[in-house]
């Protein structure tokens, strides 16, 4: 078990940033660009966290708490998740209620860090990221209901393991569903297009980049590494969904999910190339939509 | 049991010292909080005695009283009820010492002593009666005691209808439990309470007669009327042992009734879980409105005893389904949940008191950077929020996973059967994700920032007395999330005795223990490697040079550019325009170059003001109407009254 917990720690710490350079470099070919070095990404949070900061008057402790709690929460999360057919590190009846509860706690401490500065661009960030991030929460439930139903089981080791496979030919729409809804939760919460722009210039339409605003050096190179870190675990288990075949070889298995978070990150650069970012009293409306997509997914599975 | 007898004593008496003429205040005080602290000694010594003898203790005072003999009963039930009454009540005495001060000189305190302490007497009095004549006495001392607590500015005209209203209310609870127990009188010996699981299902009159009378003190979405307003105008320490244990009375008062029943139908369950969702959504939405900092938290308690009562209404379908795992644990969630936010809640009302204290004020837009003024209060408050946002590593989450969990036992069940159970999850998903963006918001907006009135610009930490009540409520917190297993047995216990089956229910639940053990060890990890690496970058960041905060290239913010309570929960408040009604006023920019102009909105109570005053108003009309018809003063018309009564009442016996 400490072998495996050690594989996914350094998985999550080492690989994660690899995700963004993907869809950087996705972005850039469909600009007609030759883009930046996959490396970048790496680059860019090791200079971060050389670097020294300047904080404001304002601050506190809790401005730091933050982005630490951004870097804790996805290291323990990872944990929880099955790489692949290759099982979880830790793995009990209801670890995904864990799992969720960690990720708000997260979010709690970056919210609170906003606000921390004193600034209404911030506070504004804060309450959006906290607003449509309860409109999530049900989304997740739903489609972690569907998938212990099918399964059997309430940890994501038997949620997400050798089974899901012959899930699909009986129940594929609801687990259609499910990945579709996955999908706009997991573009909402990563702060993508088309919920959100990291790369606006104008910060009064941002959710995530608006509340790290303030944050500099060390502090924002653990808020990139963070989010890189948070799209790898919430992304590791639609592609398991996805891609639910097992070789049998734990080799081959991390190479099929390796492969398969390679495709999701460049999915997540071809989404951003194509589509504009949605107003933002659309999102509302879309997480609903996405309640009731996964809800519908559930009633399926009740017959 | 004869030491939380003393205890109860001991509580009956810490006011009444007080009033020996010629007692100087700071002695009456000082004798005030040695008997609560002996109370809650003997009270605490007798759980712990208690935790190691697991049945029942009874005991029977042999009095000749006409209906029915005095006894008391201590269970595991009584004991989880009791365990945050020994804590609370003497912590609340201590920060009494302390509130004393700056803009909240307490009216009486003499006075609000005597009833403080006999409240908490009824409490326990109420927690361990086992006869329901003696049960209805202890209530009313516990609720008559309490609309002095509650009314204890009563020179305050919002104290003064606050307690009013508290007061309606009580006595309609009363009114409805003795009308229920009157009901109940033939099955029972002489009022004594029945063995757990002894009477066939009560009579559905006599459940909801049972559930209004209970779920009005437990302040249920459309019961919850009196809360917000009494847990406002109520001294701080007050509003603390009012939402942390005594609504809680209202949740005993129905696990202890439904323990009667040996089979109860499957619609007692269902009709619990409606409550309880319907109150946890409505009452984090009627919070997130809000901007008084106490109103805030009031509504928060109507959320939290949502939570409850889903985990009572699941251990209700356990119970008619017969499946143990989903008694357990759905009963097990609930009563956690009850300690839990005892604790949690009492904390959050004393720092906000300690808030009110130096500022003056309630309401939170007046606040804002008081962290760096008051860092003790901030840090415990900050202990608070997350774990009454049932986050780990704090205790909410412990009482909120075991419903959860408990609620996945019905996982492989029909839609015919328990599957709707399931819609738990979601549910309690969407009430964690909003009561999280509440309490950023109650915290970022008063603690965070910079200060946007000279009162929280000059505030003062709060005096060591108050600290000192607050600290172990955090330390409790803590412990129950760091080392949920601890509770489990007494869980399981409580569970027997609920059931009244003993031998037929594993002992203690095996899956629940090991997924305890994972949240223990997951947050220690997350405790420590949060803490080394805080320090470590407020090491590296002692000597960063200090700017303003980035205006997004404006330089002249003010701090009245502050995003506000109000603004923070705009979007979401939104959502739930149809139950809010939010009066909103001002901000109308017409000119080119508009005058200075003023915003303000309130969210009033819509159950109060559109539902219970009105219907009151009709009530009242019609009985206006019906004394001048009665009442016209003509004699003839009295004795025919009196004719007509007799023929109806003659009629009646023949």
């Amino acid at each position: 078990m400490l072998i495996n917990a050690l594989i996914h720690t350094l998985v999550v710490l080492l690989l994660s940033p690899l995700l963004i350079g993907i869809i950087i470099r996705v972005k850039s070919r469909f600009a007609g660009r030759r883009g930046a070095p996959l490396v970048q990404p790496w680059r860019d949070i090791w200079r971060l966290l050389r670097k020294d900061l300047v904080i404001s008057h304002t601050t506190s402790w809790v401005f730091f708490v933050g982005p630490v709690l951004g870097v804790v929460v996805p290291v323990l999360a990872f944990l929880f998740v099955p790489l692949g057919a290759f099982p979880a590190a830790i793995s009990f009846e209801g670890d995904f209620i864990l799992w969720l509860y960690l990720f708000a706690l997260a979010r709690f401490a970056t919210a609170a860090a906003a606000l921390d500065t004193g600034s209404s661009f911030e506070g504004m960030g804060a309450a959006r990221e906290v607003t449509y991030a309860s409109l999530a929460e049900p989304v997740l439930f739903f489609c972690l209901l569907v998938i212990a139903r099918l399964s059997g089981s309430l940890s994501f080791n038997g949620m997400f393991g050798a089974d899901i496979a012959a899930m699909w030919p009986t129940a594929g729409v609801s687990l259609l569903l499910v990945a579709l809804c996955w999908m706009l939760v997991l573009l909402l919460e990563n702060a993508r297009i088309p919920f959100d722009d990291p790369t606006t210039h104008l910060e009064l339409t941002m959710i995530h980049e608006v509340m790290v605003l303030d944050h500099s050096g060390p502090l924002l190179g653990l808020v990139h590494w963070g989010a890189a870190m948070k799209l790898m675990v919430s992304g590791a288990l639609l592609v398991r969904v996805i891609l639910p075949f097992s070789t049998g070889h734990p080799g081959f298995d991390i190479a099929l999910f390796a492969l398969g978070m390679i495709l999701l990150a460049a999915l997540i650069g071809v989404v951003e190339s194509v589509m504009a970012r949605f107003k933002l009293p659309r999102i509302p409306q879309i997480m609903v939509g996405a309640i009731l997509f996964a809800f519908f997914a559930w009633i399926l599975v009740l017959r | 049991m004869y030491w939380i007898l003393s205890a109860l004593l001991a509580f009956a008496v810490s006011g009444i010292l007080g009033f020996t003429p010629g007692l100087r205040q700071r002695l009456g005080t000082a004798l005030h909080l040695l008997c609560h602290v002996a109370a809650a000694a003997f009270g605490l010594y007798g759980l712990y005695r208690f935790a190691f003898s697991p049945l029942p203790d009874l005991i029977l005072f042999n009095l000749p009283l006409p209906l029915g003999e005095l006894t008391f009963r201590l269970d595991a039930i009584s004991a989880i009820f009791l365990a945050p009454v020994f804590l609370v009540a003497p912590l609340g005495a201590l920060y009494g010492l302390g509130y004393n001060q700056q803009h909240t000189t307490l009216h009486r305190p003499r006075k609000f002593r005597f009833w403080y302490g006999l409240m908490c007497a009824g409490t326990v009095g109420v927690l361990t009666a086992d006869n329901a004549i003696l049960f209805l006495l202890l209530w009313e001392i516990m609720a008559v005691s309490g609309y002095f607590v509650v009314a204890a500015e009563d020179h305050t005209p919002e104290a003064k209808s606050a307690g009013f209203v508290y007061f309606t209310a009580t006595r309609i609870g009363t009114l409805a439990l003795i009308a229920a127990f009157a009901l109940l009188y033939p099955l029972l010996d002489l009022f004594r309470f029945p063995a757990a699981g002894a009477l066939p299902a009560h009579p559905p009159l006599v459940f909801f007669l049972f559930l209004l009378g209970f779920g009005l003190k437990a302040g249920f979405m459309p019961l919850h009327v009196w809360l917000p307003g009494a847990h406002s105008a109520a001294p701080s320490h007050g509003s603390a042992f009012l939402s942390g244990i005594i609504i809680k009375l209202g949740i005993y008062g129905i696990v202890r009734v439904t323990s009667f029943c040996a089979a109860p139908p499957l619609y007692w369950g269902w009709t619990l879980l409606g409550l309880g969702a319907i109150s946890g959504i409505l009452g984090v939405a009627f919070a997130l409105a809000q901007h008084d900092i106490k109103r805030l938290l009031a509504y928060h308690s109507v959320e939290n005893i949502g939570i409850i009562a889903m985990g009572l209404g699941l251990a209700l379908l356990g119970r008619s389904t017969d499946n143990p795992a989903l008694i357990a644990l759905g009963l097990g969630g609930a009563l956690l949940h009850v300690v839990n936010h005892g604790l949690f809640k009492s904390l959050l009302f004393f720092s906000a008191g300690a808030v009110i204290r130096t500022t003056g004020t309630r309401d939170i837009d007046a606040f804002g950077g008081l962290l760096k003024r008051l860092p003790w209060t901030a840090a415990l408050f900050l202990v608070g929020a997350v774990a009454i946002s049932a986050l780990p590593p704090f205790n909410g989450f412990v009482s909120e996973w075991l419903i959860f969990i408990g609620a996945l036992q019905t996982l492989q069940s029909s839609l015919s059967d328990t599957a709707a159970a399931l819609m738990v999850l979601p549910v309690l998903g969407l009430i964690g994700g909003l009561a999280l963006a509440c309490f950023v918001k109650i915290f970022g907006i008063t603690f965070l920032g910079t200060p946007r009135t000279p009162a929280a610009q000059d505030a003062t930490e709060a005096t060591w007395g108050m600290r000192a009540a607050m600290l172990p409520l955090a330390l409790a917190c803590l412990v129950i999330g760091v080392l949920p297993t601890l509770t489990l047995p007494t869980l399981q216990m409580a569970a027997h005795h609920w059931t009244g089956i003993i031998s037929t229910y594993p002992t203690p639940l095996p899956t629940a223990i090991a997924g305890l053990g994972w949240v223990s060890r997951i947050a220690l990890v997350l405790i420590a490697a949060t803490l080394l690496l805080t320090l470590g970058l407020r090491f590296k960041a002692r000597r960063a040079p200090k700017t303003d905060t980035w205006g997004c290239g404006y330089n002249q913010p003010t701090a009245r550019m502050q995003y506000t309570a109000s603004s923070f929960a705009d979007g979401l408040i939104g959502w739930f325009r149809f139950s809010l009604q939010t009066k909103k006023s001002g901000a109308q920019l017409s000119e080119l170059f508009p005058k200075p102009g003023q915003f303000y909105s309130h969210t009033p109570d819509g159950v109060l003001e559109r539902l219970v005053l009105p219907l009151f108003q009709h009530i009242e009309n019609t009985f206006v109407w019906l004394r001048r018809r009665v009442q016209n003063g003509i004699i003839s018309f009295y004795l025919l009254s009196v004719t007509l009564t007799l023929v109806a009442l003659l009629i009646y016996i023949f």
